[in-house]
This record gives structure tokens, C-alpha cells and sequence, in this order.
């Protein structure tokens, strides 16, 4: 026991000294943009979900990317049969372990976990690897398990589409991670505005009754 | 109506006079001293966010799931598919940082101005039981996102007590309930978290708040009011907590509030320190994560823990450092020596022991997020003197080292340089 709480407590140091960091390149993504969220969630839906899940998110939450349902269900939707499921994935936990050596992980909050331009650089440093079983090697996450599952569209298009391509899916991913953001933030501002009024209030009143207090 | 509601409270009274009584005890007719600063808001904002919490976390027992296959799921089913789920999450996730915050900050208040005195002692006592018991509840419900972080910082937590000599590992398998953090643990940490936690603190907040309006509340001078009264037995320098404090604390409550919202509507993480990236990973028993650190506000005790080497190979020395640490908090009302309480007529011993107690706390509490090689190491060549001396060369374990003996220093010099210190006169009142 004592030698496990030894090996926890100094064990990190030694890890993260060992670990070479590559460079993150900064995600230019943008929240707010519904065309790059909407070409996101297409290359999400053919490219990740085939191995990755989203199972804590439905897709008619997608209606959020200003799509209708009848659209997510046309365009999204192949491995469900209704729109209020979730995202999960047909691949086993047991096939993922047998296919790659670990379970490929669920994506909900892959971004929040993460983070953006992580995923941004990971997604676009792939480069061949005779050495790994997948073929595949990449640079933020030396002998990662998952082959290079864009590379026909990395192959396909200029650097910049595909830089682009990738920007898009990273854009769905971090809305993916928390579908609630964009709605946060103008609550946000309206919960401060209304805090606003009541500090002048509470000011004024405060001052009227210390009024006499020396 | 009025008249209406007058008569029903006539009626209510007559059968119940002691509602009235405590109101008048407590708010009406509580004397406080007419000069609290900005440094008095904290307390009634401590007992805001136990407020918070407590309604936040009703709300949030209502959809969660303690089960180790549903937790997480059950989380991020709050964040997406409950109505007003997120905003109920990130409130009490936000709540459970902000209470830790106003909690040293109401601390250090009674490090300033001698709170913690004569004839204050038992509330200092009360306050640091409040603290103990946060700590608990802090601990226990960081394991319910079932993330990464809050299993494996269970696993590091219950297995400091696995290290106490002869009952430890007995201890350890008492509190998980099983050999590793497994579901046994995640139920019965829940219920201790929404129920018997919650139990504990709001018994001693009531008890604190009792002790207080018995010997009556200190201020940034440090004068008791109670030795100056009028004819009609009222403190001079005294001045009802209802309206005066009441409406002086809500402008304090609503600027606090705006901060809350601030940080709860625009960055609920906080950079990864409110909620840590790596809880948002599902836990796996298998996978120890790379870099486990405590959320802040444990982070300089963590420190302190690592600061003290092993002793034949048992982490036991820096969990008793640790353990004391904390616990030395109950002796300040003795270890303080002063004829005088407040800073302001206290002398350069204790202003320079105090600074450099806040400086050592806030270096071990950076250090205790950073892994031990955040500073670099020392250049000792090897097998020099200095290569053979050290047990470490990382630099920043060295200069927790430092920061751990300036925290202990503060207490246990304090009867030596408080007696010492060259004090100011004190006035009969207060100044405003």
C-alpha cells in the first residue's frame, strides 16, 4: 500500500520528464460558425462514429446546428433508427479491444478532455510507420492505437482544405463536449445585467441607512 | 390586509413568542461593531454558499446516479438531456471552489485582527471543525463525476491512511469498502456526501454562529465593544445587525454573486482548475493517469506532503505533516501570545511571520498543482558532494521544503515572537 501511494506520488515526475511535447497548433475554430459546425458533424458521422461513439449525445440535439430533423435523420443518421437516440457506435467494446488493443474511446467530451488545438494538431499529424501494427504513427500522441482514419481526405485535398476539413470536425467536437456552451454564455450576460441593477439597489440602499453611522 | 396579516402574526406569536425572541437576539437587537471592513463579508458569504450548495446538490441528487457503470453517464445526462441541468452542475462545481475561496479568506480574517482570541476561542474552534468538515465534503464529492481524477484522487486519499503504522491498511479497506475505489466506495461516499457531511456542517455553522452572538462579534481594531455601553446597556460602538449588517452585506452578496456568475456562466472550468480536463476522461481502474494532483484547494497540503522524504520507505512522516498541519489550526488561540489582537496595533514580529506565512501558503498551494519538475533541478555534477547530500534535485520540491518549515514556523515560534513584538497603544474605541 505504502509503496503504491511511494510510486503515485513521485512516479508523475519521472513520466512527464520522459514525455517529449510536441508543439500544439492553435484550433482556429468559431463557436458561433453554423456552416463549419454543420461540414463538422459530416465528417464526424462518416469518418469517426463508424469506431468512436458520442453516447451521451442525442442527434436531435443537432437541431441546435440549425438543422431539422428531417435532415439529421437523412443526412447524420446511419446507425440509428430515430432521432432521439443517442450517437452510439455498432462496434463492441470487445471488437475494439480484439481490432486496435484498446476500446476506441467515446467522444462526447473527447474536446473538453483534451482540448481543442490538441485535437486539431493531433488530427493533422499523422505520418506512415511501418513499425506500428496500424501502419500509422502520430506526433502529439506517439503510438497511438487509431490508424489515420482521414487520411483519404488528407490525400484528396490541398493542405489548407484539409486543414480546414479538420478545423470543422474540431469545431463539432468542442460543441459536441459541452452542446450548452453558446446558450451559457448569453444567459451569462443576462444573469450579470440583472446583478447589475440589483448592486445599484442594494448600493443606494445600503447607503440610505448608514447615512447617520460615523 | 396589512391589518390581516398583523393579526395571523399576533396569533403565530402569542403561541410561539421564541421566533421573535431569536430574532431579536440574533438580528434586531445583535450589537456589531460599527467599523467591519471589506474583510468581514466572508462569513455571512460562507454560510451564501452553503446555501448554494445545499439547493444546487438537492437538485442534482435528483438526476445523478451513484452506481460506478452510471455515474459519469448520468453527469453528462445532467449536462445535456435535464432541463437547466448544466447550469445546475456548474453551480455547485463552481459552489464547492467558491466556498473554499471565502472560507480562507474569512480565515485570514481572524489572523488579522485577532479573531481567534480570548474570549473567542471556542468559535475559532467551532470554524476550524467548519473547515475540517468542508474538507471532508470537498473530498467525497469529487469522487461522484466518476472522471479520472476523482478516482484517482480517492485512490491517493484513502491510501494516506493506508500508511498510519499498525491500523492503516485496516483503516483504508474500512473507508473504500473494498480492496481498490470501486462502487462500494462510490455509494457510501454519496450518501455521506448528501446527507451525513451536510448534517455535520450545518450543526457546527449553528454552533459557530451561537459562540459568536454569546461573546459578541470582534473587529478590525480588536476592542471589545461590550466594555463601552450607554445608559440603556447598549454597546457605544455597537450598531444592530438588522438593518445596518443586512443591507450592508447584500451590496457584498450581490458583488460576490457577479463574480460567481462571472466564472459559472464564462469559464465554469477555470483553466482546468475548477474542473480538471482529465475528469472529463471516465474512470479506469487500470489506467493511472500521468499527473494526479488534488483540485486546488487541497493543493498546499498535498505540497507539504511531498515536501517530507520517506522514512524507510513509508510516506507516514509527510502524512503526519500533512495531519498536523491542519490540526495545528486549533492551537492558534494559544500559540498567540500578543497582548494585543488586531494588526493594526501589532508590531513588525508578527506583520513579517504573517506575510510570509501567505507567500509560503500560496507557493506550496502553486507547487502542489505543478508536478515536481515544473522548476527544473539543480546542476550537481554527479557524484559531488552536493549529487550525494540530496535526496532530490528537483527545485521545486526543495523550495517546498522551504515553504513547509515557514509554515510550521508561523506556529510554532508564534508564543516566542508575538510576546516579543513591540505593540502599538490600543484606543478605547473604534475607529471607523
Amino acid at each position: 500500500m505504502s509503496r503504491l501511494l511511494v510510486a503515485l506520488l513521485w512516479a508523475p515526475a519521472t513520466l512527464l520528464a520522459a514525455a517529449a511535447v510536441h508543439p500544439l497548433d492553435p484550433a482556429p475554430i468559431e463557436p458561433r460558425d453554423l456552416a463549419s459546425l454543420q461540414a463538422g458533424a459530416r465528417t464526424f458521422v462518416n469518418y469517426c462514429l463508424n469506431c468512436h461513439g458520442a453516447q451521451y449525445m442525442r442527434y436531435n440535439r443537432l437541431t441546435d446546428l440549425g438543422l431539422t430533423e428531417a435532415q439529421i435523420r437523412d443526412n447524420l443518421m446511419f446507425a440509428a433508427d430515430k432521432v432521439g437516440e443517442t450517437m452510439k457506435v455498432a462496434m463492441t467494446v470487445k471488437d475494439g479491444k480484439a481490432w486496435f488493443g484498446v476500446p476506441p474511446p467515446d467522444l462526447s467530451v473527447i474536446a473538453r478532455a483534451r482540448g481543442a488545438d490538441w485535437l486539431y494538431t493531433y488530427l493533422r499529424t499523422f505520418y506512415r510507420d511501418e513499425k506500428t501494427p496500424s501502419g500509422w504513427n502520430n506526433k502529439v500522441f506517439p503510438n497511438v492505437a487509431m490508424p489515420h482514419a482521414l487520411w483519404t481526405l488528407q490525400r484528396e485535398q490541398s493542405a489548407v482544405d484539409y486543414d480546414r476539413t479538420v478545423r470543422d470536425l474540431v469545431n463539432f467536437l468542442v460543441y459536441l463536449g459541452e452542446p450548452a456552451a453558446l446558450q451559457r454564455k448569453s444567459i451569462g450576460i443576462v444573469v450579470l445585467f440583472v446583478l447589475g441593477v440589483l448592486f445599484v439597489l442594494a448600493y443606494a440602499m445600503k447607503k440610505a441607512f448608514w447615512k447617520d453611522i460615523r | 390586509m396589512a391589518s390581516r396579516l398583523m393579526a395571523l402574526w399576533e396569533w403565530f406569536d402569542a403561541r410561539m413568542p421564541s421566533v421573535a425572541e431569536e430574532w431579536r437576539k440574533h438580528a434586531a437587537e445583535y450589537y456589531a461593531p460599527k467599523n467591519f471592513n471589506f474583510w468581514y463579508y466572508f462569513g455571512v458569504l460562507s454560510m451564501l454558499v452553503l446555501v448554494i450548495q445545499i439547493v444546487s446538490g438537492i437538485f442534482l441528487t435528483m438526476h445523478y446516479k451513484p452506481d460506478a457503470g452510471l455515474a459519469f453517464g448520468s453527469v453528462e445526462y445532467i449536462m445535456r438531456d435535464v432541463s437547466g441541468g448544466w447550469i445546475l452542475r456548474y453551480i455547485h462545481s463552481t459552489g464547492a471552489s467558491a466556498f473554499f475561496v471565502v472560507v480562507y479568506l474569512h480565515m485570514f480574517r481572524a489572523l488579522l485582527y485577532g479573531s481567534h482570541r480570548e474570549p473567542r476561542e471556542l468559535i475559532w474552534i467551532f470554524g476550524v471543525l467548519i473547515y475540517l468538515a468542508l474538507m471532508a465534503e470537498a473530498f467525497l464529492g469529487y469522487l461522484l463525476p466518476w472522471g479520472q481524477m476523482s478516482y484517482w484522487g480517492a485512490q491517493v486519499i484513502v491510501n494516506l491512511f493506508g500508511v498510519i503504522p499498525f491500523i492503516g491498511p485496516d483503516l483504508a479497506l474500512w473507508i473504500r469498502g473494498d480492496y481498490v475505489v470501486s462502487d462500494a466506495t462510490l455509494t457510501r461516499f454519496f450518501a455521506l456526501h448528501v446527507i451525513a457531511l451536510p448534517l455535520v456542517l450545518l450543526g457546527l455553522v449553528v454552533a459557530h454562529i451561537l459562540a459568536l452572538h454569546d461573546v459578541g462579534s470582534n473587529n478590525p481594531d480588536g476592542v471589545e465593544i461590550k466594555k463601552n455601553k450607554d445608559s440603556h446597556g447598549k454597546p457605544v460602538d455597537g450598531i444592530p445587525f438588522h438593518p445596518y449588517y443586512t443591507v450592508k452585506d447584500t451590496v457584498g452578496a450581490v458583488v460576490f454573486l457577479a463574480i460567481f456568475c462571472v466564472v459559472m456562466f464564462f469559464m465554469p472550468e477555470m483553466g482546468g482548475y475548477f474542473l480538471e480536463h482529465n475528469n472529463f476522461i471516465p474512470a479506469d481502474p487500470l489506467q493511472t493517469p500521468e499527473h494526479i494532483a488534488p483540485l486546488w484547494y487541497f493543493t498546499p497540503y498535498y505540497s507539504i506532503l511531498r515536501a517530507v522524504p520517506p522514512l524507510f520507505n513509508s510516506q507516514f512522516p509527510g502524512v503526519l505533516a500533512m495531519g498536523i498541519a491542519v490540526l495545528i489550526l486549533f492551537l492558534l488561540p494559544w500559540l498567540d501570545r500578543s497582548p494585543v489582537k488586531s494588526i493594526r496595533y501589532r508590531g513588525p514580529y508578527y506583520r513579517i511571520a504573517l506575510a510570509l506565512f501567505v507567500v509560503a501558503f500560496l507557493i506550496l498551494g502553486y507547487l502542489g498543482i505543478e508536478s515536481t519538475t515544473v522548476w527544473g533541478q539543480f546542476a550537481a555534477t554527479e557524484g559531488s558532494l552536493m549529487d550525494r547530500m540530496l535526496d532530490t534535485k528537483d527545485r521545486a520540491t526543495w523550495v517546498a521544503r522551504v515553504c513547509t518549515v515557514l509554515y510550521f514556523a508561523f506556529f510554532i515560534l508564534m508564543p516566542w515572537y508575538t510576546a516579543r513584538d513591540r505593540v502599538k497603544p490600543v484606543p478605547d474605541r473604534v475607529t471607523m
